[in-house]
């Protein structure tokens, strides 16, 4: 190959995409390096810490897409208080005071605020896309500005996000000119929308595929946006509360049948049960559903839904469908690659609304599965080892019982069996969730079959360190481990610091660890940051002053770094 | 090798360092495991606990487990403000109104939110006060009967029952009053 000329070289890079493979050509020789570098395209960093915005630019001068993600995941879980970090305002500005004609960003889990994106909006004359998942710390005045000064916008892409609703003109800040839409989605948006803003806004945007509304919408406009947008492939729909035959309904029908490529739907953020049927005609296309939010519809109308849905791909759902309509899934969706079933019941009130049966019945019928979430009251080791049987091509498999500590229901015991039967079984597998009761059994099997296992999270299980040491020697390829509330200490802490240079981040709360254990991890391993976010009254608590009868609710999260010691942590994070 | 000289160590550092342990727990070693909170209580360690898990599984449910674990279960914020919103409209609190009847000698109270319609909310109110409420009709009110179902709404106004959609009279209902004979003439159509 070093006898092409680079151009050359590098044309045969462009058809390299992962970001994995792209690493691993870069790591070949020097020539390649610095090809490699200049050609790259799409910039993947998974913890904003890990690098500064200056190296990045130093390294890949020529970058168009930028990923970054920034609180860890336990983040989502409220476990990170407020403040912690992961503020994007420093890579904005350093981006925009480069010369790199950055068109997308995404980001997950940051800190993003007005004035960043107001500077995004400026300082980039290609800016394409934007995409803002998990994020906070903004307001609709961003979004204004987005609206306003991003002539080539394609896509605004907002999941799940806290924003400050002003309520005020962000949708009529697109210019009359502007007709190069293609991803719009507001439905975490809590307030009104100027539906008049909307439906001029999508009536002149011919290239538009995906549109998810806030729950501000209502039928009657819902009806004209679809009739305005027959291309439509992804809909999210907002508020679905009209009477049956209402008028609105009927025109919603009509509209509908014409959206001949609608592939995915989801939303229904405030539905009446009835409106399901209006979607019948198109669910033969479906290859993606999302009924995860539509708390109000009962599992007998989810059901006649799903029965027309043969080609899915992607169901996600709350539990009460219940079982039978698990089984209505696993007759009906042999396509099925990702399930997600939620808990409509998040206290464990008794409701079995899902149990090990429909996990089995799902894992018998849908030969495609691959991915799955599923929260459920009871679990057994029977069902995990027929479900380990059925399915061996998992590559995420999350099982998360309500109430911690459970046990195997009918037997009593821990579930060490059955989560071993699924490791050993699932050779691809790369993202595990562990729960119910569980010894160190089940991280000894995992550390010794799950050899291909990226990310790990542990809540109340395992008895003594050796649960942890099993995981830390055995996977490989750990990139994530996280742990909560489980007896793992010092000892496996300590036992292998280099590992952790082979590992994104740990995450270890209401564990055993200890102050002494962490700052002996510090001091050995000075290129990982090593954080103890402390969330007790006394933010300025001395350790040898301290009294020992307050409750302690300390978290270790470290995470390797290249630029060491963050400097924007606020003073209830102590980096050791 | 490595790991004994560290634990050793620890002997010591435990008895002076700070811990990142459960709340409650405390400095002192062996203590420290018996007096950590609910969650780990269960732990098989335990021969009494396991003895809980093994008869009903339920025995600790008097306990913290049902109660809230911060960041348990694991579901987006995002997603429990979703749910949480529905279910306090739709069971939570319950929506207690009093109910008076002419010439009865006490009020009642009800739950709106148990009801999903007009029919069932009559049933309920004939059932309650012995009577019978006419056939209503959206023109003339309610004929056949000298009893006429009316509520306050929230300007303090007096409304027939029935006139609005089902939603919009359970949002503005403050309370009902069962109207009879020639008061209810008014508001009815008259026998």
């Amino acid at each position: 190959m070093n006898y092409f000329p680079d151009e050359v070289i590098e044309h045969v890079f462009d058809f390299v995409t992962s970001h994995k493979d792209r690493n691993s050509i870069s790591l070949v020789c020097k020539s390649w390096f610095k090809i490699e570098r200049y050609s790259r395209q799409n910039v993947f960093i998974g913890n904003c810490y890990s690098i500064s915005p200056e190296r990045l630019l130093r390294r890949f001068p020529c970058f168009k897409s930028l990923t970054l993600k920034g609180k860890p995941h336990f983040a989502d879980f409220n476990l990170v208080p407020h403040g912690w970090g992961g503020f994007v305002q420093p890579w904005i500005e350093a981006l925009a005071r480069s010369r790199v004609g950055l068109e997308e960003l995404r980001l997950k889990r940051m800190v993003v605020t007005d004035e960043g994106l107001e500077l995004l909006s400026r300082s980039f004359v290609n800016f394409k896309s934007l995409v803002l998942v998990s994020c906070e710390g903004f307001s609709t005045d961003g979004l204004a500005s987005i609206a306003s000064n991003c002539r080539h916008l394609r896509d605004l892409d907002l999941q799940e996000n806290e924003i400050d609703d002003h309520r005020g003109q962000w949708l009529s800040c697109f210019p009359e000119t502007y007709t190069s839409l293609v991803t719009l989605n507001f439905a975490c948006l809590e307030g009104e929308t100027n539906l008049v803003a909307l439906e001029r806004l999508v009536a002149r945007s011919p290239n538009l595929r995906s549109l998810k509304l806030n729950r501000a919408v209502p039928l009657d406009a819902l009806a004209r946006l679809m009739a305005c947008a027959p291309q439509i492939v992804d809909l999210g729909v907002g508020s679905y509360e009209d009477e049956q035959d209402s008028e609105s309904c009927l025109k919603l029908q009509a509209a509908i049948r014409k959206c001949t490529s609608l592939r995915s739907l989801s939303g229904f953020l405030e539905a009446a049960p009835h409106c399901l049927s209006a979607f019948h005609p198109v669910c033969h296309n479906l290859t993606s559903l999302n009924l995860s939010y539509a708390a109000e519809i009962h599992g007998s109308h989810l059901i006649k839904l799903i029965e027309h849905c043969k080609k899915l791909q992607r169901l996600w759902i709350l539990d009460s469908i219940g079982d039978k309509g698990l089984e209505v899934v696993a007759s009906t969706c042999k396509e099925l690659q990702e399930l997600r079933v939620f808990p409509t019941d998040l206290h464990g009130g008794g409701n079995t609304a899902v149990t090990e049966d429909g996990l089995v019945a799902i894992s018998a019928g849908c030969p495609k599965l691959h991915s799955i979430l599923y929260f459920c009251q009871q679990m057994t080791n029977a069902a995990l080892i027929t479900v380990a049987r059925n399915c061996p091509n998992f590559i995420r498999f999350r099982l998360c019982i309500l109430e911690p500590h459970k046990p195997d229901h009918v037997t009593s015991q821990p579930l060490d069996e059955g989560f071993g039967a699924i490791v050993q079984a699932c050779k691809n597998l790369k993202r595990l969730s562990v729960s119910g009761l569980l010894t160190d059994q089940v991280f000894l099997y995992i550390g010794m079959f799950a050899t291909q296992l990226e990310m790990l999270s542990i809540a109340f299980a395992g008895d003594t360190d050796k649960g942890m040491l099993y995981v830390l020697n055995g996977c490989k390829k750990m990139r994530k481990l996280e742990i909560r509330d489980s007896p793992f200490g010092d000892a496996a802490l300590l036992a292998d610091v280099n590992k952790y240079e082979t590992m994104r981040s740990l995450w270890m709360s209401s564990c055993e660890v200890t102050l002494g254990g962490c700052k002996r991890l510090a001091r050995k391993a000075p290129w990982l940051n090593v954080e103890i976010i402390n969330e007790n009254d006394n933010n300025r608590m001395e350790e040898n002053g301290y009294e020992g009868r307050q409750k302690v609710d300390n978290k270790l999260y470290l995470y390797r770094t290249v630029v060491g010691t963050r400097v924007d942590a606020p003073p209830f994070v102590w980096i050791l | 090798m490595e790991n004994v000289g560290v634990c050793d160590e620890f002997v010591n550092l435990k008895a002076t360092e700070l811990r990142l342990g459960l709340p409650g727990t405390e400095d002192g070693g062996e203590e420290e495991r018996q007096k950590v909170s609910c969650c780990k209580s269960n732990k098989r360690a335990f021969p009494e606990t396991e003895k809980d898990i093994e008869s009903t599984g339920k025995t600790e449910t008097a306990s913290p487990p049902k109660a809230q674990i911060v960041g348990w279960p694991p579901v987006r914020s995002y997603r429990k403000n979703n749910i949480q919103t529905k279910k306090n409209e739709s069971e939570g609190q319950g929506m207690y109104v009093k109910v008076s009847m002419d010439g009865a000698p006490y009020l009642r109270k009800i739950d709106l939110t148990v009801y999903k319609q007009y029919p069932e909310l009559m049933k309920s109110l004939e059932n309650m006060f012995k009577f019978s409420v006419g056939e209503y009709c959206e023109r003339e009110g309610y004929k056949g009967s000298e009893f006429v179902p009316t509520y306050e709404d929230k300007d303090g106004d007096w409304m027939l029952v029935g006139d609005v959609p089902w939603e919009m009279f359970v949002s503005s209902c403050k309370r009902l009053r069962i109207m009879k004979g020639s008061e209810a003439k008014g508001l009815g159509c008259g026998v």
